[in-house]
């Protein structure tokens, strides 16, 4: 019966062989144990003995060649045996055929598989991704504090971490969640559910105009009917802001200095201003004045009332001086002893209701000016990001223009303008 | 001590036995079956059966990796070493040793150790704890020429001297050192020079491929361990027909220097003996080698056809568990 | 309770295992005549005698091989180091050996031996003499390593070592042997692979075993003074490590420091504060931090290798920072 003789596995470590010279030559006779060729390895030359006697009938492969162990390399037979030497190899190459299949079979499938994923991703995705920062949700917090954020469904941006780096931990997120964020108000004092007698209701009451109110009142009339009005709203992404608000405000944290986002408000749309002249301006007869310096009107709430104090050159001010400045003369305003300068020389206005939880309101102009910029809140709402909800920082704003000096497209460009501003606040600090 | 003719061909078949397995074993190693290192006892055959078949009950067996051989000789069937060989979980460490760790403790036989001179120290403790517990027995501990230059060598036989320990240490000087010569890597030319250092009792047979003279070597010094007057060291010469391990190219040697050994081939040497003498006939001997031959072909096929140990086995035998 | 030192409770644990059965034997250098060289086995010379307190050459490759060997066969020896440090001459035998055996030959063999060594520095012995390699041998599986930071532990763990049938390096801190504890009275055991919290607390988790548990326990009262609650739990073994109270207390207090006298780079600290973060990542609440040996060879002059150790002042900043 034909044997075949194998490339022998010559050591611990040998996977393959090469089949330096064949010392028997086709036809000859060999006996079990008698050389038959000589084998190298990556550390020696070896003799190869014949595991079998007979005849050698075929060489399998020619010197020189690597050999894989248990390769069959010869067939060993009697001298006159027909063999199928076809079949006895052919056994062979099915079981290994068999074995490498199922491997192409797997591994051709994720490569298809993977292209098409990366077809179908747009383009954008990666480099978006890569800017929100290295940290999860480019929030610096404990997995801990996460963990336990994620459990009570909180918005770990809204969190000022106390931890290293102002890393968010544990108590942040326990005391934020105590203080309101998400267990709603609590109202003071709710009485008891009782079935009283309404009795009389109060009478109505005549209130005197005060010298503000009738001022007020007089100018919107003016304004909102002498001035064309029209509005354009955008939505800013507030999350860049309000970080480096929390970073600027721990490193101010020894002084009584705080910002505000109105801050960073007043400073963008001053710089924004700079690109817009025809919006930082106001009509005069048959000509726009644009005027030269930016000086940001700010509404402030008084009693029954409202002022607006002006910063000044706000776009050449850094931004701890608007601040201080602002928080000066509203302070002033309320205690009713500003400066008469404090409320002079406004070129373009800011009217912000964000602290009172606005989604987003209309202002009218501040005639002469001919434009104001109304602020809602910066509230966490879901946004769509790479296709997923997640939660965002978002605040609308919406800017009344006089289209007599503009239009819409010019409104809408400068809130892009703002908007470079506002979602790279960095700059606003340069 | 005189051997029956039932006694001779009971040595001469654990020779052959030997032998037949690790021809065998190499064949199985070429295809692939045998993992690892394998050190085959070819041509040493004489040196284990002689020495084992002294030993009584009581006197323990420690040896080095090239270990089938004493495996058999000490009365491991052929069975358990193929399945060893072969990693299964009949194998007599239960596939978790292989080669070069074989061991059966009910034997006495405490194993091959694959850290050379490492087994000595442990020899040495064994003989201690008989001598502790006032046994008779002697612990016999084999290693090779090359584990006299280690250090281990050195701590072991003095203590043995310096505690006086019932262990006979048997140096089977097969005059290489994987590929290094003795020449090439000891300061002295014989082993038992190096007990007289450790003022050891020592002795040295010429001619270990004679079983018998092998016998006539190992008796006096068992009995000297015996009797109570501490070590002895016995250096036994030998050699061996094959590689160190599969796969040596044997660049250290040449040809003819394996060739005039094979003249002295242990069992040849025994045949002619037995057959000289008319201890056994022609026909007696080739019917133990027979029988050696359809024993091997057995044992493959039950190593062959055993289970592979479960893979949830696995962590079993780290630690002992506490009863 | 009565109040002793470690060295004394070390002691009396050998004393009363010795008493106890007669296969308990102690060897190593200077153990006999000498009395220890640290007086842990002051006055058994004279008591249990020269065969069960043997006096080896200063050799500790075969004092670990032939306590191995002696364990093979049925004794329990305590293999003496004189230091930790010269357990690397001996490595072969604590790392290749003892863990092996009972696994290679398939459960046949087992080693019921004990290795005591002393660890540590801040003595001015010099690089070589100083070392706290503790954390080397806890990476080897078949091994055990205790290492007791109380006078009662070393007592209940050291007698549960020699009950073992396993190996165990049981590893004494030299600068621990003034320390004082209260110890129960007779029989006092305490199972091998538990970690135990020494000392209750809310803010902090620092975790140490030998003499850096003394360290944290110091460094837990100055902090409570400061109003911060530190709990310390003790690992008294590396290996089998015990994470059960470590992790347990970390999701409380959700912050972790680890003081060992090694070095830190792959050490008991890198293993705890990994398993930790694998364990109980979701309970992080600050990075896990680790007090150790500066990373040098440990200096002569006192002032340099007081800086180089890890002191009082280190663990209490590093508590601080995780907070």
């Amino acid at each position: 019966m034909a044997d075949l003789v194998s490339m022998p596995k010559l050591g611990f470590d040998m996977a393959e062989g090469i089949l330096v010279r064949w010392v028997k030559k086709e036809g000859e006779a060999v006996d079990k144990g008698e050389l038959l060729a000589e084998i190298e390895t990556d550390k020696a030359t070896l003799e190869l003995e014949s595991p079998h006697s007979g005849v050698v009938r075929q060489f399998l492969v020619d010197e020189g060649a690597v050999v894989a162990v248990n390769k069959a390399i010869a067939v060993v037979g009697d001298k006159d045996e027909t063999i199928d030497i076809e079949a006895l190899i052919g056994a062979e190459a099915m079981e290994e055929e068999a074995e490498a299949a199922p491997t192409e079979a797997i591994s051709s499938e994720p490569a298809s598989a993977q292209s098409a994923v990366a077809a179908s991703q747009p383009p954008s995705s990666g480099p978006a991704a890569e800017a929100n920062g290295k940290l999860p949700e480019g929030v610096r917090a404990t997995p801990l504090a996460r963990r336990i954020a994620e459990d009570k469904g909180i918005d770990l941006r809204a969190i000022s971490g106390s931890g290293p780096k102002g890393r968010v931990v544990k108590k942040d997120v326990e005391g934020h969640a105590a203080g309101g964020g998400t267990a709603g108000p609590v109202l003071a004092g709710l009485p008891s559910l009782q079935m009283p007698e309404l009795g009389t209701a109060p009478a109505d009451k005549r209130v005197p105009l005060t010298k503000l109110r009738s001022a007020i009142a007089r100018r919107m009339t003016q304004s909102r009917q002498d001035v064309p009005h029209f509005y354009v709203t955008h939505e800013y992404a507030m999350e860049r802001v309000l970080d480096v608000r929390k970073q600027v405000n721990a490193l101010l944290q020894s002084s009584a200095e705080k910002l505000s986002v109105n801050d960073f408000v007043i400073k963008a749309a001053a710089l924004a201003l700079r690109q817009f002249p025809n919006l930082n301006a106001a009509l005069d007869g048959d000509a726009v004045i644009q005027f030269g310096r930016v000086n940001i009107g700010v509404a402030v709430a008084v009693d029954n009332g409202l002022l607006v104090v002006v910063c000044k050159d706000a776009d050449r001010k850094p931004l701890r001086q608007i601040s201080s400045e602002v928080r000066a003369m509203a302070d002033r305003a309320r205690s009713g002893s500003m400066h008469p300068d404090d409320i002079q020389g406004s070129t373009f206005s800011i009217s912000n209701m964000g602290m009172f939880d606005v989604a987003h309101f209309v202002a009218i102009i501040n005639p002469p000016e001919a434009a104001i910029l109304a602020l809602g809140s910066a509230r966490e709402v879901p946004v769509v990001r790479n296709g997923q909800v997640v939660p965002g920082q978002r605040m609308q704003a919406t800017i009344s223009i006089d289209h007599r000096v503009s239009d819409g497209a010019e409104g809408a460009q400068y809130l892009q303008a703002l908007g470079q501003y506002l979602e790279n606040p960095a700059a606003l600090l340069l | 001590m005189t051997l029956k003719k039932k006694e001779h061909l009971e040595l001469y078949r654990q020779m052959v036995l030997i032998r037949r397995i690790e021809q065998r074993a190499a064949e199985l190693y070429q295809e692939g079956l045998i993992g690892g290192f394998l050190h085959l006892y070819i041509g040493q055959e004489a040196v284990s059966t002689g020495i084992v078949s002294l030993r009584k009950p009581v006197d323990r067996v420690i040896t080095a990796y090239r270990d089938h051989g004493v495996a058999i000789n000490c009365g491991i069937s052929a069975k358990e070493v193929m399945a060893e060989l072969l990693g299964k979980a009949t194998g007599i460490s239960k596939g978790r040793g292989g080669s070069m760790h074989m061991a059966d403790v009910s034997k006495n036989y405490w194993g091959g150790h694959a850290i050379v001179g490492a087994h000595l120290p442990l020899a040495a403790g064994m003989a201690l704890g008989d001598q502790y517990n006032g046994n008779d027995g002697v612990t016999i501990c084999m290693f090779g020429d090359g584990a006299t230059n280690i250090g281990f060598f050195h701590e072991a036989v003095n203590l043995s001297k310096v505690w006086d320990l019932p262990v006979l240490w048997i140096c089977e000087n097969n005059q290489y050192g994987m590929g290094t010569t003795v020449k090439r890597a000891s300061a002295v030319e014989q082993m038992r020079q190096k007990a007289e250092g450790y003022n050891i009792p020592n002795a040295r047979c010429e001619d270990g491929m004679d079983i018998l003279k092998v016998r006539e070597a190992v008796e006096p010094a068992l009995e000297h361990v015996r009797s109570g007057k501490g070590p002895f060291f016995l250096e036994i010469m030998t050699y061996r027909f094959e590689g160190h391990s599969m796969g040596d190219p044997e660049r250290y040697r040449e040809k003819d220097e394996v060739q005039t050994w094979e003249k002295t081939d242990p069992i040849g040497v025994y045949n002619r003996y037995l057959v000289k003498q008319e201890i056994a006939t022609k026909a007696n001997l080739d019917k133990v080698e027979t029988d050696a031959e359809a024993e091997v072909v057995e044992a493959i096929e039950f190593a062959i056809e055993s289970p592979e140990p479960a893979l949830d086995t696995l962590h079993d035998y780290t630690y002992v568990e506490a009863a | 309770m009565p109040a002793i030192t470690m060295r004394q409770a070390i002691s009396d644990a050998l004393w009363e295992e010795m008493e106890r059965d007669e296969k308990v034997f102690i060897m190593g250098e200077e153990v006999g005549v000498w009395g220890g060289t640290y007086a842990v086995t002051k006055g058994f010379y004279d008591h249990f005698g020269e065969k069960r307190v043997r006096d080896a050459p200063i050799a500790e490759a075969v004092i670990v091989g032939a306590g191995i060997g002696a364990a093979l066969v049925g004794l329990r020896p305590i293999s003496e180091l004189m230091t930790i440090n010269f357990a690397f001459v001996a490595m072969d035998h604590i790392v290749n050996e003892a863990p092996k055996l009972h696994a290679m030959f398939g459960g046949q063999m087992k080693v019921p031996l004990v290795i005591r060594a002393v660890s540590g520095g801040g003595r001015q012995l010099g690089a070589t003499h100083s070392q706290t390699p503790d954390a080397i041998f806890a990476h080897f599986p078949g091994l055990t390593v205790i290492a007791p930071g109380t006078p009662a532990d070393a007592k209940g763990l050291l007698k549960s070592a020699i009950r073992s049938d396993n190996p165990v390096l049981f590893i004494e801190n030299a600068l621990l042997y003034q320390a004082r504890g209260e110890v129960p009275e007779g029989e006092h055991l305490v199972p091998i692979g538990e970690s135990k919290v020494q000392r209750e607390g809310s803010d902090v988790t620092l975790v140490s075993y030998s003499s850096m548990l003394q360290t944290s326990l110091k460094a837990a009262e100055q902090l409570e003074k400061e109003g911060i609650s530190v709990e310390v739990v003790d690992l008294r073994c590396l290996r089998p490590l015990d994470m059960g109270p470590v992790v347990e207390s970390f999701k409380k207090t959700n912050r972790a420091v680890i003081a060992e006298e090694g070095w830190g780079s792959y050490g008991v600290g890198s293993e705890v504060a990994t398993r930790l973060y694998e364990e109980a990542f979701d309970y992080v609440d600050a990075p896990i931090k680790r007090v150790n040996q500066q990373e040098v060879p440990l200096p002569y002059n006192r002032a340099l290798e007081h800086s180089a150790l890890p002191q009082l002042a280190d663990v209490v900043a590093a508590v601080k920072e995780v907070l």
